[in-house]
């Protein structure tokens, strides 16, 4: 498979991305590992005409641990966030979740920003970056801005991002307290069938491939907060959801999936 | 465009639309079709290369992604006297192919995984080899060549 012809532009740093993005308008795509994208232009479900390839602005590769938020450049690849001690030592939910993405293979070129910006809700980072409390810094033409991870995803594949914008950084909490990434599926590489992540021993629980955004579970959270035990509060966990129905489950199995996974998310974490 | 990279060691420059994945270009400008393509759609494993070290799918990567890269094939795994890499000769003698189709990738991704780990347990070995895909099912002496590759190195 091969995709539709397109122009093909490096972007040496940011600002020249989103100054390509302004010339280009809606018919131009960034691409960082590309490992979403491709495999979407070789289908020809996308058919940019310009991409605009962001993969070699190492300067938004990089990981800086405050005391209280971990700073990580938008085009650093899971297999950075899996490898770093210092991510496992100060959010180590998100160092777990980045090593369940795909494969090697996979993880060796798929950045955080790009599987932000692609909003998959079948994604597992995030979800990780949504139970945590994350937020998304995006810079355009204006300057740049801070979204809140939970404002940021918008339906099915989109996001507030407007066409001219690019992730340049996303901020998470340091997170040491019980933590917990459950994840259902039925081949190792595959995407979760529904997938769960508890940060801070349920303060922050959110979903995954149960709505056509990743879900924050938010019963969930209100129910730990209120003392419930695992069990109580997972009850809770489809209420809000509206689950697809699929080749892999129905909506009522991915929300009894929801469930059982939940109570042991929250089991582990507490 | 004009697309140049080093392939085993060689300098080689070529012309490639931007729409040429990596894979393609590989097999039919440089030449070298060791790499195969399996499923095309980044699962299979069997296009694994190494880019600057790196274990990679090459047909989800576009050709001019990797211009400058430092790339490393199947083909130059072998000493040049045609001494077997360690893993190479591993899989020879476990038995780790059959038809053959997925062992270029094979040995390109479990190379890169004793560079990473160099002691995996067989657990290791099989979650670190998730991205290869072997439709004879032989993986039981695939992950026995990696570990008697990692034992011997």
């Amino acid at each position: 498979m091969i995709p539709a012809a397109f122009d093909y532009a490096v972007a040496e740093s940011a600002e020249q991305a989103v100054s390509l993005l302004g010339e280009h308008g809606d018919e131009a795509k960034l691409m960082a590992g590309g490992h979403s994208l491709i495999p979407m232009m070789k289908f020809r479900l996308a058919t940019p005409t310009m991409v605009v390839d962001v993969g070699r602005i190492d300067d938004l590769r990089y990981i800086n641990v405050g005391s209280e938020v971990v700073s990580i450049g938008a085009l650093t690849r899971h297999a950075e966030l899996e490898h770093s001690t210092a991510l496992a030592e100060s959010c180590p939910l998100l160092a777990h979740v980045a090593s369940k993405v795909g494969d090697p293979q996979v993880r060796h070129k798929g950045t955080l920003g790009g599987t932000l910006a692609h909003a998959d809700p079948a994604s597992d980072l995030p979800a990780a970056v949504l139970a945590l409390g994350g937020t998304i810094v995006a810079t355009g033409p204006g300057g740049v801005r801070e979204i809140a991870a939970v404002d940021f995803f918008t339906g099915y594949f989109e996001s507030v991002l407007a066409d001219d914008e690019m992730i340049t950084e996303v901020r998470v909490p340091v997170s040491t307290g019980g933590w917990s990434f459950q994840k259902f599926n039925r081949r190792a590489q595959d995407w979760a069938i529904v997938g769960v992540a508890v940060a801070e021993s349920g303060k922050g629980v959110s979903l995954i491939n149960m709505g056509s955004i990743p879900l924050r579970a938010g019963a969930v959270e209100a129910a730990v907060a209120g003392g419930a035990s695992p069990a109580e509060a997972a009850a809770l966990a489809a209420e809000g959801t509206s689950a697809p129905s699929d080749l892999n489950a129905a909506a009522d199995y991915r929300e009894h999936l929801a469930r059982v996974l939940t109570e042991r998310a929250l089991s582990a974490a507490s | 465009m004009q697309v140049g990279m080093t392939v085993n060691g060689e300098a080689h420059e070529a012309d490639a639309e931007p729409r040429t994945l990596l894979v393609h270009h590989i097999r039919e400008a440089v030449g070298l079709t060791g790499t195969n393509i399996g499923c095309d759609t980044s699962s299979c494993g069997a296009c694994t290369i190494h880019i600057d070290g790196e274990p990679v799918k090459s047909c989800t990567m576009l050709a001019v992604q990797a211009n400058g890269a430092d790339i490393t094939t199947i083909e130059g795994m072998a000493a040049d006297d045609g001494t077997l890499h360690p893993m190479q000769q591993a899989f020879m003698e476990n038995h780790g192919l059959q038809c053959g189709y997925c062992t270029p990738g094979m040995v390109m991704a479990a190379t890169s995984l004793l560079q990473e780990n160099p002691s995996p347990t067989e657990a290791e070995v099989r979650q670190g080899l998730e991205g290869n895909l072997c439709r004879c099912t032989g993986y039981h002496n695939i992950v026995k060549a990696v570990l008697a590759a990692a034992e011997g190195e």
